[in-house]
């Protein structure tokens, strides 16, 4: 971005405004639609501004880790698809696909959102396989909370045949159940514009910006994931301002993701 | 291939006398080496042992940008690249670059770009390589130190040195600097990296589950940390700047006979 542009920025962040009439704790309009891949066992797209993720759910069988013979499978996936923006070239995920994916990974994993144990199919043999595959298709800036929100979102609304286990073989039945869900994770980034901490950064704020904190929490107020990015620096203080930032954001998006789910 | 492994037994990671399966007490660093300018070929090269970790770091450049369009007008780049050996872990780890070494890759880069004063050397890169030879939890700590110290031996101009250490909960308790085991079986892990110089943190990263509470007393600890292995960092350096005049006043001496 042209220098003017970013002292621009800056400058009005100093008087406490951002270009989109934000204030700098406040969130772009966020509109968030389950079911809406219906070959997927559950889907969300979210609107973050202009940021359009979209974010599919499939449960396949599959085997488990040699070292958790008792639990099912998550794996998730960003793709930073070529016509989500100027910048994203076609080919495998790049480090910033992988730290995406990574990054909401942790959120889902560490918060044990969803009950692993209960996918067991046969011990050692056969399990339930989540993907969550992240797929960005409109990068206007913060592609991790609106990520990790919308994959939360379609975990939330995603809809399994209910099972029978004999001799060791899956039969399904006709009946959907819910994903085994137990927490809801949430995710909120804030991003170091000179001296300021901005949350939900828009691309042109991420362009400026220093540094990134990503904190993602649970419903117990509980840090289960963070992750700073940017080749800047945070100073201790901005640290811990941060996430007391973050925790007091989550509760507010996490009824919306609720609420969307129910939908 | 497809061995159902009996989940190991977990093995108590601190005894009645609250020290750890290392013998280390809960606020206890594992015995750290540094060693500068061990390697030849690269412009700047250290080696770190912490604990059972053995890790190589190397540095070339600031040198020509190949290929040409990376080169940046203002500024080096700086790349970096985090690899571990096959043979660093417990079982044998595919050399092909893992999901988990990319993102290392990218945040050790994003922990050491801060310190670099890359506007001294536009057009070029300055290839950062962290080889871990071998794995006990922390590597990408220890990496980030040693690569510290491989850019300084470099000559490279920079802000300051970065350390970093990682700090975690092992059986509800707050512990420092986690070895392979107790991360596995622990109920947290947060690394972080600090340039002590302006108090700083360049790097953080975490996952697990920690009150807030928690986190500022694994926080606190590790910053306090970081500033306690930059003391040694900076030993390091002396030393080696310090032996490198003893040789060169020796070889003066010896000249200086000779020609007598």
């Amino acid at each position: 971005m042209a220098r003017i542009g970013q002292k621009t920025i800056e400058d009005m962040l100093a008087l406490g405004k951002r270009m989109d009439n934000r204030g700098p704790h406040e969130f772009r309009e966020m509109k968030l639609e389950t079911g809406v891949v219906e070959r997927a066992c559950g889907s969300a797209l979210i609107n973050l501004g202009k940021t359009k993720v979209l974010v599919g759910v499939k449960v396949q069988q599959g085997e488990p880790f040699p070292d958790t013979p008792d639990e099912g499978v998550l794996t998730v996936n960003a793709e930073l698809v070529p016509l989500a923006s100027p910048s994203f070239e076609p080919g495998p995920p790049n480090e910033n696909a992988i730290e995406l994916a990574r990054v909401v990974d942790r959120g889902i994993r560490e918060s044990k959102a969803i009950d692993l144990k209960s996918l067991c199919i046969q011990l050692g043999k056969k399990t339930f396989v989540v993907f969550v595959d992240v797929y960005v298709l409109d990068h206007d800036g913060n592609l991790i909370d609106a990520s990790s929100i919308a994959s939360l979102a379609a975990l939330l609304s995603a809809k399994i045949n209910k099972y029978d286990v004999e001799d060791g073989e899956v039969v399904f039945k006709q009946e959907l159940k819910p994903l085994p869900i137990q927490s809801q994770p949430i995710a909120i980034t804030l991003a170091k514009i000179d001296k300021a901490l901005v949350v939900d950064p828009s691309l042109d704020e991420e362009q400026v910006m220093s540094a990134r904190l990503t904190v993602i929490s649970d419903n117990h107020g509980r840090i289960c994931a963070m992750q700073k990015g940017g080749s800047g620096t945070l100073a201790v203080e901005e640290v811990r301002e941060g996430i007391k930032l973050a925790l007091s954001k989550a509760p507010e998006i996490r009824s919306k993701v609720i609420e969307a789910a129910k939908a | 291939m497809n061995k159902v492994k009996s989940r190991e037994k977990p093995v108590e990671l601190i005894d009645k006398n609250g020290l750890r399966i290392d013998g280390r007490k809960l606020d206890e660093l594992r015995p750290i080496k540094m060693e500068i300018g061990l390697l030849d070929k690269a412009d700047g090269s250290a080696y770190i042992e912490q604990g059972k970790n053995k890790i190589l770091a190397a540095v070339y450049g600031p040198r020509e940008a190949h290929p040409k369009h990376i080169a940046l007008p203002h500024r080096a780049v700086l790349r970096c690249r985090y690899h571990m050996a096959p043979f660093s872990v417990t079982e044998r780890k595919s050399p092909a670059p893992s999901r988990r070494e990319q993102e290392l890759s990218k945040v050790i880069r994003e922990a050491l770009e801060p310190a670099v004063l890359s506007e001294y050397y536009p057009r070029t890169t300055i290839d950062l390589f962290i080889e871990v030879l071998q794995s006990d939890g922390g590597s990408r700590c220890a990496g980030i130190t040693g690569a510290s110290l491989a850019l300084a031996d470099a000559g490279i101009p920079m802000r300051g040195l970065v350390a970093a250490c990682a700090v975690g909960k092992i059986a509800g308790k707050i512990a420092l600097d986690l070895s392979d085991a107790e991360d596995k079986q622990g109920e947290a892990d947060l690394p972080v990296a600090v340039m002590p110089r302006s108090n700083t943190v360049t790097l953080i990263q975490m996952d697990g589950s920690l009150t807030p509470e928690e986190f500022e007393t694994a926080f606190e600890m590790a910053v306090r940390t970081c500033h306690a292995i930059h003391e040694q960092q900076k030993t390091t350096l002396k030393q080696r700047y310090l032996s490198i005049k003893e040789e060169v006043e020796e070889k003066n001496e010896q000249g200086k006979s000779e020609g007598q």
